[in-house]
C-alpha cells in the first residue's frame, strides 16, 4: 500500500502505553472486584447448579412426558390442559388445600394475636407463658408430633375419651372424610407460637402514652383496641398473613403421616404437596409432578400480588 | 453528675390494674398453657405407661412407672433406633456446619465487599427466598441419581455447603450491617485482606446470629422428613424421622407404648434446644418473622 500512512515510531509506544494503561485498568478491576466473587463463589455455584438451572429444567419438563425410564418427549400444553380440565385428583387437592388454608390461617392468627395481647400487659411470668405457647411450634414439624395427633383424633383417641366425659360420643375423626381435614386444621392452630411472637414484638413498638392519651380521652378497652391496636398493627398482621399462608399452601409432613401417605380418606387429607409427591416418586409421572409445581408457584405468586395489591387499602404504614 | 442524683424512676409501662383483672387474665393464660401443653405431657406418660392403660385414661399420672416401652421401641425395627438417632445426628451437624459457613461467606460479601453487580445478585438471592422447593425437586432429584447420591446423606448435605438456604444469608446479612463500618475499615486501612476481616473481626462479633442460624439449622434438619423420604430408601441410612415413620407403618403399630416412647425421644434433642437456647429462638423468630 503506496499511500497508506506510515506509523511514525512515537506510535508504537502510544500503543504500547495503552496497553500498559488497559492491563492496568484489567489489574484494577480485578483487584477491586475479585474478593467479593471469590466469597459469594459457594452462593453462585449452588444458585446455577441447585436453583436456577433446575427450575428451568422442570419448566422444560412440565411440556413433556417424562417418566424417569425414556427421554422426555415434548407433549405442549397437554400437562396443564389436563390439570385444568381433566384431573379430579387435581381439583380434589385444590379443595382440600384451600380449606385448610382458609381455615387455619384466620384461626391461627386470631389465636396468636389473642394471645399476645394478653401478654403484653407487663404480666408476671411472661416469659415461661410464651414460651409454652411457643414450644408446640417448635416441635410441631416432626413426624412424631403428627404421630401423636393422629392418635389423639383416632376413635379411640384422647378427644372422644374426654367428650365421653360429656355423654359426647364423637366420630372417628381421622378416618371420616367429612372431619379429617379438621384434625390437621387443629395441628396447625395449635402451632400459632410463631405468629404470636411476631405480633409480641409488633405490641411492644406501640407507644404506651398513645392508650394513655386515649384513656383519659374516656375510650374504652374496646375502642382503644379498635383505633390504636389494630391499625397500628396492620403491617405485621400482613406479613403474618401472607407468611402462614404461604405456608399453608406448602404443607406436607403432618397429612403424609396422619393418612399413612394416601391423603385418604376419599383424598379428604391429598394436600397440594401430597399429590406432587405421589405424582413425582409414586407414579414417577415426573413432567405431570413438574407442571403440578409449576402451578403452585403461579398459586403463590398470584395470591402474593394480590395480597400487596390490596394491602394498599388496609395496611396502615405509618413511617 | 454524683453519684448522689437519683435516677428518676422510669414511668411503668404496666398500668396499674385491679387485681382481680390480672387473676382472671393469669387464670385463663394458665388453662391455656394447660391445654397447649396436654397432648406433649399424654404423650410422654403413654410412654412410661403399663401397655394396659394406654387408651383407659385421660389422666397424665401413671398408676406405675415403667421404662419397658423405651427398650421395646428401641429394637423394634429391623434396624435399631440408635442407627437412626445416630444417622439424623450426622445429617444435622453437617447440615449446621455447611449453613453457618457457606452462608456467613455469602453474607459477608453482600455486606462488606464492594463488588460490581452485588445489587444485582442480592436482589436475586432474596428473590430465591420467595420459590417455593418444588419447582427444582424433580430436576435436582434428577442430577442427584445420575452423580449416584441417592440413598447417601450427600443430597441432603452438599447444597447445603453451597448456601442453598438462602434464610440465614438474610438473617446474617441483616446482623453484619449492624457492626459498625469503622471496624473493618480502619482494619482495611492497616492492610487487612477481605479474608481476614471476615475470620478476624466479622465471625467473632456475630456469634449471636451464627448460634441462631446453627440452632434453627439443627431443628429444621432433625425435624425434616420430606427430604430423608425421597433421597433415602435404605432402612440403614434412615433417619429418625423415617424411622419413626416406619414403626408407625410396621406391624408393631399395636405396640402404642413402643411407639410413644419412640416418639418423645425424637423430641429431646429439639426441646434441649429449646430450653438452653429460648432466647436467641425468640430473638431470631421477632426480628425476622421466621414461620415456625
Amino acid at each position: 500500500m503506496s499511500n497508506a500512512m506510515r506509523t511514525p515510531a512515537g506510535a508504537i509506544s502510544v500503543e504500547r502505553y495503552q496497553g500498559a494503561v488497559a492491563e492496568g485498568r484489567l489489574k484494577r478491576l480485578w483487584n477491586a472486584n475479585a474478593p467479593g466473587y471469590l466469597f459469594l463463589l459457594p452462593w453462585l455455584v449452588g444458585f446455577f447448579g441447585l436453583t436456577l438451572g433446575p427450575a428451568l429444567i422442570s419448566l422444560y419438563l412440565s411440556f413433556t412426558d417424562f417418566d424417569m425410564l425414556q427421554s422426555p418427549r415434548w407433549v405442549g400444553m397437554a400437562n396443564y390442559v389436563r390439570i385444568a380440565t381433566a384431573d379430579p385428583k387435581f381439583s380434589a387437592a385444590m379443595h382440600v388445600t384451600l380449606t385448610y388454608v382458609v381455615f387455619s390461617v384466620p384461626f391461627k392468627l386470631t389465636f396468636a394475636l389473642l394471645v399476645a395481647m394478653a401478654l403484653n400487659r407487663g404480666l408476671r411470668g411472661l416469659p415461661i407463658y410464651r414460651a409454652i405457647f411457643y414450644l408446640p411450634s417448635l416441635l410441631g414439624g416432626s413426624v412424631a408430633i403428627a404421630v401423636l395427633w393422629r392418635q389423639l383424633f383416632a376413635s379411640d383417641g384422647l378427644v372422644n375419651a374426654a367428650l365421653s366425659h360429656f355423654g359426647i360420643e364423637g366420630p372417628s375423626w381421622i378416618s371420616h372424610p367429612n372431619y379429617s381435614i379438621y384434625t390437621l386444621v387443629a395441628l396447625s392452630v395449635w402451632q400459632f407460637g410463631s405468629p404470636m411472637i411476631i405480633f409480641l414484638a409488633g405490641l411492644r413498638q406501640i407507644p404506651q402514652d398513645m392508650y394513655e392519651a386515649a384513656s383519659l380521652d374516656g375510650a374504652s378497652k374496646f375502642r382503644q383496641f379498635y383505633k390504636i391496636t389494630l391499625p397500628l398493627l396492620t403491617p405485621v398482621i400482613f406479613f403474618n398473613a401472607v407468611v402462614q399462608t404461604i405456608d399453608a399452601f406448602k404443607a406436607f409432613t403432618p397429612a403424609f403421616i396422619i393418612s399413612g401417605g394416601t391423603g385418604g380418606p376419599i383424598n379428604s387429607t391429598l394436600f397440594y404437596t401430597l399429590y406432587l409427591y405421589q405424582e413425582a416418586f409414586g407414579n414417577f409421572r415426573m413432567g405431570y409432578a413438574s407442571a403440578l409445581a409449576w402451578i403452585l408457584v403461579l398459586i403463590i405468586a398470584v395470591f402474593t400480588a394480590f395480597s400487596f395489591l390490596t394491602s394498599r387499602y388496609w395496611v396502615h404504614y405509618d413511617d | 453528675m454524683t453519684a448522689s442524683v437519683t435516677a428518676a424512676r422510669p414511668p411503668s409501662d404496666i398500668t396499674k390494674r385491679s387485681l382481680p383483672a390480672s387473676l382472671v387474665i393469669h387464670a385463663l393464660l394458665i388453662a391455656a398453657s394447660l391445654l397447649m401443653l396436654y397432648p406433649l405431657l399424654w404423650m410422654v406418660s403413654a410412654s412410661v405407661r403399663p401397655e394396659t392403660e394406654i387408651f383407659s385414661s385421660t389422666s397424665l399420672i401413671p398408676s406405675s412407672i415403667d421404662f419397658s416401652s423405651y427398650a421395646r421401641g428401641w429394637v423394634g425395627l429391623d434396624v435399631s433406633f440408635g442407627r437412626f438417632f445416630w444417622n439424623s445426628l450426622v445429617i444435622s451437624l453437617l447440615v449446621v456446619t455447611g449453613n453457618v459457613i457457606a452462608c456467613s461467606l455469602t453474607a459477608f460479601a453482600f455486606a462488606r465487599l464492594r463488588f460490581a453487580g452485588r445489587n444485582f445478585w442480592f436482589a436475586i438471592m432474596l428473590g430465591t427466598l420467595m420459590i417455593p422447593y418444588h419447582v427444582t425437586l424433580i430436576p435436582q432429584y434428577v442430577l442427584f441419581l445420575d452423580l449416584g447420591w441417592v440413598n447417601t446423606i450427600l443430597p441432603l448435605v452438599v447444597p447445603k455447603f453451597l448456601a442453598s438456604d438462602a434464610f440465614f444469608i438474610f438473617l446474617m446479612v441483616q446482623f453484619f450491617r449492624g457492626i459498625p463500618r469503622e471496624l473493618d475499615e480502619a482494619a482495611m486501612m492497616d492492610g487487612c485482606s477481605a479474608w481476614r476481616i471476615y475470620w478476624k473481626i466479622m465471625l467473632p462479633l456475630s456469634l449471636p446470629v451464627l448460634a441462631t442460624a446453627a440452632i434453627f439449622s439443627f431443628i429444621w434438619t432433625w425435624d425434616d422428613f420430606f427430604g430423608p423420604l425421597i433421597y433415602l430408601n435404605d432402612m440403614n441410612t434412615y433417619t429418625i424421622q423415617l424411622g419413626l415413620r416406619t414403626f408407625v407403618d410396621s406391624t408393631s403399630a399395636s405396640d402404642w407404648g413402643g411407639l410413644f416412647a419412640m416418639s418423645t425421644l425424637t423430641l429431646v434433642p429439639v426441646f434441649f434446644f429449646f430450653l438452653f437456647f429460648q432466647r436467641l429462638l425468640i430473638e431470631g423468630i421477632a426480628t425476622t418473622g421466621m414461620k415456625r
